[in-house]
């Protein structure tokens, strides 16, 4: 079966594939023809992974990555580059649209129970994604070198200072010095464009782990035969495209009319290694990470705590019991999963905060219901629910839910056109 | 779908295409655009930025200091420019006809300066010489080499001698024959603000030339 009728790429596909790989994976490749809306966030962060890492490689032409640079470098961006202060919007506010897709990514998946067997892999892959974004848009903010870089670059490597015995040594190494300073941003700067493509490697992978099995669907059932599914093309990639346009309009308005709102204004002070701010947060999407290491009175429990808020993810396929995978059929676990995304709202919202007077109390609820979640929830509701009972596959349901006529039966089982 | 399901293929023939094909068509071509200004900025950011644009503003170089013979180099848009203070017997050299018959282009033909130095000098006042220092043939620096003679051989009338390919200028930047440079070297827009201030980057007044118009630099 030929891909084209165009003789060179025939030529080309008899000994490089590519083609006949690029249609198996993205044309005919067979998907759960119930997708809603929540499967767009997927592709939208592989659009966002290539806008920061285009609208990076050209930032990086004109970024000085040195201590006495690196803030004009910035404002020079902004004021005398053409367009610099575009791609520069575009990239800062991409973070946090890449941050917004991601989470409410992981949370789908959460939701639908897109972690469980056989998709133990790709869901633990996702979760590195996570991290090396992290660690990414961590390093990313320290370039600009203004005080929130600066103290939180001090704050956060100061997190390793915990560790008995080796922390300080740890510490000192990371800085390559005594304190944050020009050998720390060097490596930050050389870090925070490497791991982008260690990030596309690992999405790679996920993609590879994805499509051995397909994607999981809102019914959590697997499919059982041509008629659960569609083909990729054109059905999702135009529900795709539209997500996108949708989405590029929001992050649009967010790049030309509230390009700071999402920022600190302490970062437009250049980094002073002699005062430290009167308030040191992360950007918004660390915030919940950031309230539970404060909820924890002591150091080392507190930054184990943190880090244990992301590695637990890695542990979820396993943590939950319940052999169904979709919470629409999971009349109680379905509630406890709003109830963890209101606790990450309420972290979020503690970590923004001084720690003071009712933040406290509430950041260490939040904590303990974080973890409780996860660790006692999750798996004791997986034993004593009763799941509602599970359509026998997703074309009848599909069916049932349009009031199965006739008519509907015979667009459903059309070919492919 | 279903509203598509009346044989698609017998509209195409009655029209020429389906309306399917033509909103196929409008979205692709829309994208198409739409990739195109995407890129624009990212490809424009890569030209000179604001800050580069105005250091390539024009410069005084006061000339009061240089005495006939001598050369100074100043920098003007990060490039060499010459000014050399020329002395009388070196001015009438350089017209004779035994040295110019060996100029590949003694009347300054191509456009590798101003019309105001499109003369024998190449420069506004004779004695002074303003030329942008970097040889035509692939952007060495010519070094100036104004006494005749020397490890140049006898013939050597006295100009700019580049090192790195050999090609060789009399002392009005005029390229030689037989060497790799294909063009005189560039003067620059430049005027007389005072007798002894020479602005370089403008031209003198109610005169208008581009010196991105010049062939090479």
């Amino acid at each position: 079966m030929a891909v084209s009728q165009n003789k060179l790429v025939q030529w080309i596909d008899h000994r490089l594939p590519v083609f006949t790989f690029l249609d198996h994976e993205l044309n005919e490749y067979p998907t759960p023809k119930n997708l809603n809306y929540w499967w767009n966030f997927g592709s939208l962060a592989g659009v966002m992974l290539t806008i920061m890492i285009v609208t990076g490689i050209f930032l990086a032409m004109q970024y000085d990555p040195n201590v006495n640079d690196a803030f004009q470098s910035v404002e020079r961006i902004m004021r005398e580059v053409n367009y610099g202060w575009l791609i520069r919007y575009i990239h800062m506010n991409g973070a946090s649209f890449f941050f917004i897709v991601v989470y409410i990514h992981l949370f789908r998946g959460l939701y639908y129970g897109s972690y469980k067997a056989p998709r133990e892999l790709l869901w633990m892959l996702g979760v590195v994604i996570i991290l090396l974004m992290m660690m990414t848009a961590f390093m990313g903010y320290v370039l600009p070198w203004g005080q929130m870089s600066f103290w939180g670059a001090t704050v956060i490597t100061n997190l390793f200072g915990a560790i008995p015995g080796i922390g300080k040594d740890i510490v000192t190494w990371l800085w390559g010095g005594f304190a944050i300073g020009n050998p720390t941003l060097n490596r930050f700067y050389a870090l925070h464009y490497l791991l982008p493509f260690v990030i596309l490697g690992v999405v790679g992978l996920h993609m590879v782990a994805l499509h051995q099995h397909g994607s999981n669907n809102p019914l959590g059932i697997d499919r059982k035969g041509p008629q659960d599914s569609v083909p990729f093309h054109p059905y999702y990639t135009y529900k795709d495209m539209l997500g996108l346009s949708v989405f590029l309009i929001v992050f649009a308005a967010f790049v030309f009319y509230f390009p700071n709102v999402l920022g600190d204004p302490q970062n437009y002070i250049p980094a002073n290694p002699l005062q430290t701010p009167p308030e040191i947060v992360p950007e918004w999407y660390l915030l919940p990470f950031y309230a539970i290491l404060r909820a924890i009175p002591n150091k080392l429990l507190g930054v184990c705590a943190l880090f244990a808020s992301i590695l637990i993810l890695f542990i979820v396929p396993w943590l939950d019991t319940s052999k169904v995978r979709s919470a629409y059929f999971r009349p109680v676990y379905k509630w406890v999963f709003w109830l963890l995304v209101i606790d990450a709202f309420a972290l979020g919202a503690v970590g923004a905060h001084r720690p003071e007077g009712i933040w406290i109390v509430v950041g260490r609820l939040g904590t303990i219901y974080y973890f409780l979640h996860f660790l006692v929830l999750m798996p004791l509701i997986g034993w004593f629910e009763r799941p509602l009972s599970l359509p026998p596959s997703i074309s009848e349901a599909v069916l049932k839910k349009r009031g199965g006529g006739a008519l509907a039966g015979a667009a459903a089982t059309r070919a492919k056109p | 779908m279903a509203d598509s399901a009346h044989s698609p293929t017998a509209d195409a023939h009655a029209t020429g295409g389906t309306r399917r094909d033509f909103l196929v068509i409008a979205g692709n071509a829309l994208l198409g655009v739409g990739a195109a200004v995407s890129l624009w900025p990212l490809v424009s950011s890569m030209n000179p930025a604001r800050d580069v644009l105005a250091a390539g503003a024009p410069i005084d170089v006061d000339l009061s200091g240089l005495q006939p013979g001598q050369q100074i180099i100043v920098l003007w848009r990060s490039r060499p420019i010459f000014i050399t203070h020329r002395m009388p017997a070196e001015l009438k050299k350089l017209q004779e006809p035994s040295d110019t018959s060996l100029l590949r282009d003694p009347n300054s033909e191509v456009l590798q300066q101003p019309p105001y130095a499109a003369n024998w000098h190449r420069s506004i006042k004779p004695d002074y010489l303003v030329l942008v220092g970097i040889c035509t043939h692939l952007g060495c620096i010519p070094e100036f080499t104004p006494q005749p003679g020397g490890s140049l051989g006898p013939a050597w009338p006295g100009g700019y001698f580049c090192p790195c390919h050999g090609s060789k200028y009399d002392l009005s930047g005029r390229v030689f024959n037989g060497v790799p440079a294909p063009y005189n070297l560039p003067v620059p827009p430049h005027h007389f603000v005072n007798d002894k201030t020479v602005r370089i980057g403008e031209n003198p007044p109610n005169t208008a030339w581009e010196f991105s118009s010049i062939v090479q630099i």
